[in-house]
């Protein structure tokens, strides 16, 4: 069957998505994804969508789930290069994705995981400091 | 007055047919021009309409059709299929409501993603549901 390669970068899993994607793709996605977290201890997870031509609510809300379930394996999502038009189209459609980060482009994308990961490890560090 | 200009004919009973579907769709609005914007709109509600099809109508039929009407072009997709057929459509057509796992908006919005929408269903029979997208709409 098919299915869409995760790939593994230091404490990143990086996604493009290069199809367009029916929904027992996204769905396999999704699984796939949650379980490639659970055994990488990733901490971030970056999903470029800039070759998907629409986004429909199927795939906003399989968007949004992985979010979610990245997040409860302590992982941030970043979804990166939606293209202008799939965005006017989500929003009419009244879709918002809540659950994930989004960023223009993987350069931009890659930074703000990194930013959230370093934030996260730094935020108690600072807390001790206060305290003391 | 509308007038038919084009017509073809899709069945879809399988998951896997939506993507040459909306591949099909695409042909057509890039033929008459549309931009890139109402193209979006429009594959994205032919979806939603069409997975609603797969999943609560058991499969069916997709027209698409290029249309005119005076200067304008468009795009006129009918989906028809024979499964158990909505009772309450305006309950059906409000945000949020749905029958499944889903978010609920794939009725209200397709609606609000294309220039006019259309749905008739019989319990017991079936739904067809007709939109239209024009180029410049």
């Amino acid at each position: 069957m098919d299915r869409i390669p995760i790939l593994r970068m230091g404490q990143y899993l990086l996604v493009t998505i290069q199809i367009d994607l029916y929904d027992r793709l996204a769905t396999n996605l999704e699984s796939d994804l949650v379980q490639a977290v659970s055994k990488t201890g990733a901490r971030g997870v970056l999903i470029d969508i800039s070759a998907l031509s629409i986004v429909d609510s199927f795939m906003g809300r399989i968007l949004n789930n992985i979010g979610s379930m990245s997040k409860i394996m302590d992982a941030e999502t970043v979804v990166v290069g939606m293209q202008p038009a799939v965005a006017i189209t989500l929003i009419e459609l009244g879709l918002e994705l809540k659950g994930v980060h989004t960023a223009l482009n993987v350069e931009k994308g890659m930074e703000l995981l990194a930013a959230k990961i370093n934030s996260a490890y730094e935020d108690p560090d600072e807390d001790e400091a206060g305290t003391e | 007055m509308k007038l038919v200009l084009n017509k073809d004919k899709m069945q879809i009973i399988r998951e896997q047919d939506v993507v040459p579907f909306r591949n099909r769709v695409k042909e057509y609005a890039t033929k008459i021009g549309m931009g890139i914007v109402n193209q979006t709109k429009l594959i994205t509600a032919a979806s939603e309409l069409v997975r609603n099809m797969l999943k609560y109508g058991g499969g069916g039929e997709a027209l698409i059709e290029v249309i005119s009407q005076g200067r304008d072009n468009g795009i006129r997709l009918t989906f028809t299929d024979k499964g158990p057929g909505i009772t309450d459509i305006p309950l059906a057509m409000k945000d949020g409501y749905t029958t499944g796992k889903s978010l609920g908006v794939g009725l209200p919005g397709a609606r609000r993603l294309v220039n006019e929408f259309d749905i008739k269903s019989t319990p017991g029979s079936g739904t067809t549901v007709c939109i239209i997208k024009w180029k410049n709409g």
